[in-house]
């Protein structure tokens, strides 16, 4: 009756889904599918960030979703001891990455350690699962190119 | 002809609950007590209210807190977005609202089971995930997949890029806590009053956010209510205490500038809202830095309070942590700030308990009284909003 042992199945992810909004859920479908897209005005081609459905300066209704370079630098970042954030094992180094294509946002520095972090590092976009079957951008250090 | 002329505004009652970290009673209970003890200092019967200004998260409800204290004929209520940096604006609305002629008493109040029933400082829970606007939150949904769930942690990115452009460390910050637990050691109303901490203290104090914010860089959680009536100057010449004047009271929100998750607009190593409030509120009053004999300042973390003494111009950019260091917040220093203790040291009623320590300035009676000048002018500020303070 016994069967033949199966390659353990990989831990659950549990870092927790991100909460979606009709106007940013291209971003977040897109991050499904691996892929990393900003949004800019159909009308003037201005970035904006986080995602709306106007642009502030124009005031066009035209989106354009585009896939972003993915490059960035380190901005800000700071490491979350107490409370431990819920969903992580480790504590994560949040950051806020400063990309290539001039607005900023919200993420996570993986694959470096804590006292490796400097300012204005350079990195580069990769995906973390969430609970849900979901997936989220992060980012890791970028070698010189 | 319309009978409404413009009225200058005053504060004619202040008043609190004790602060603590269980009430044991309802947090509706906790407003009308500090409600009704704002009339009494004042002087008026609470039935006489008719302007009611609140936080959008303050849970109670203003119809209910109205029922509780009898008012006969409301004229006016709002409430106000952004947290705790609604707490300066409550001066502003209702100043705005007696200076058109339309409100006689406004009440301003915020009452919270903060630290018993809810932790602003621990992980969001169900309730709490729903970071919907109005609050002034609205890019907190961008924060929480990636573990940044918590103020401190919205707070220490905020303060992550300042601090490293301007080579401030987690130590510098001490002198900011240091001070202010000093205040509230001497103060009976604190929660810290007999406690007062040193700079090893600080500094054996728990990581919160590595490597910005320590344990005692943070505010408290506190369970307590505030309150604050404003009138006509007139008015108010006729009732209890000795009024305090509104010289001035404004609010700025530029482009790209939001609450805590304040990470898009283009320079992080300052504070453009608070920019934005000094320049208004010093061309509103013609005062500046200079005229202010001590300042109120919302420190959430004790980094904004660094950011927020530089944007109004007690320092230039990069030198508030030497100002603190060289003991500029300090009662004999060149601007006493944070005098109750601020919200780290005496209670985090949302930045209303700093709000009437700057009218207790103005009417000598605090327990760390600036004695060595005439207090005519105090700065009361809670970054995006701020007003000025002074004797009538
Ligand atoms: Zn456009």
């Amino acid at each position: 009756m016994s069967t033949a042992p199966e390659t353990p199945a990989p831990p659950k992810p549990t870092r927790i889904a991100p909460i979606v909004t009709l106007d940013a859920k291209f971003f977040w479908d897109a991050a499904d599918r691996g892929e990393f897209l900003g949004e800019r005005c159909g009308q003037c081609k201005a970035f904006r960030f986080p995602p709306r459905p106007m642009c502030p300066h124009c005031h066009s209704l035209t989106r354009e979703e585009v896939k972003l370079s993915g490059h960035g630098t380190v901005h800000g970042w700071t490491i979350p001891r107490h409370p431990p954030p819920f969903g992580f094992k480790e504590a994560p180094i949040v950051v806020i990455v400063q990309l290539d294509e001039g607005f900023r946002m919200v993420s996570n520095l993986v694959g470096v350690a804590y006292h490796d972090v400097r300012q204005d590092m350079p990195v580069e976009v990769d995906f973390e699962p969430t609970m849900g079957n979901h997936k989220v951008p992060v980012f890791r250090p970028r070698s010189a190119s | 002809m319309s009978k409404r002329r413009f009225q200058d505004a005053a504060i004619a009652g202040i008043g609190h609950t004790e602060y603590s970290k269980a009430s044991g009673r309802s947090e509706l209970q906790l407003a009308a007590e500090c409600a009704k003890a704002a009339c009494d200092d004042a002087g008026i019967s609470p039935h006489d209210i008719d302007g009611m200004i609140t936080f959008t998260i303050d849970n109670n409800d203003e119809i209910m807190l109205a029922r509780c204290l009898g008012v006969k004929d409301l004229a006016y209520t709002t409430r106000i977005p952004g947290g705790g940096a609604a707490a300066a604006a409550t001066i502003y609305q209702a100043m705005a609202m007696v200076n058109a002629g339309l409100c006689k008493h406004v009440l301003i109040w915020r009452a919270m089971n903060e630290r018993s029933q809810y932790r602003f400082g621990q992980n969001p829970n169900q309730q709490m995930m729903a970071f919907q606007s109005g609050n002034g939150t609205g890019s907190l949904l961008w924060c929480v997949p990636y573990g940044a769930m918590t103020p401190a942690s919205w707070g220490a990115l905020q303060a992550a890029r300042y601090m490293h452009r301007f080579g401030i460390t987690n130590r510098d910050l001490a002198f900011v806590s240091v001070q202010q637990r000093a205040y509230a050691a001497n103060n009976p109303d604190a929660w810290f009053y007999g406690k007062p901490i040193t700079l090893e203290d600080h500094q054996a104090s728990k990581w919160i956010q590595e490597p910005w914010l320590r344990l005692l860089d943070c505010c408290q959680e506190s369970d307590g209510g505030v309150a604050v009536l404003v009138t006509s100057l007139q008015r108010a010449r006729d009732m209890k205490q000795k009024p305090v004047r509104i010289v001035g009271a404004t609010q700025s929100i530029p482009y790209n500038v939001e609450v805590i998750s304040n990470y898009y607009h283009e320079d992080l190593t300052e504070m453009p809202e608070a920019k934005g409030t000094a320049k208004r509120l010093w061309e509103q009053t013609g005062l500046g830095p200079q005229d202010m004999q001590a300042a109120m300042i919302y420190d959430a973390f004790s980094p904004h309070v660094l950011l927020q003494l530089e944007a109004f111009g007690f320092c230039r950019p990069g030198e508030a942590a030497g100002f603190v260091k060289s003991g500029g917040m300090a009662l004999d220093g060149v601007l006493p700030t944070n005098t109750n203790g601020g919200l780290s040291g005496e209670a985090y009623i949302h930045g209303m308990n700093s709000m009437i320590e700057g009218v207790r300035q103005i009417r000598g009676t605090s327990h760390n009284q600036v004695t060595r000048r005439s207090v005519e002018h105090v700065l009361v500020s809670s970054g995006m909003a701020g007003a000025v303070l002074g004797k009538a």
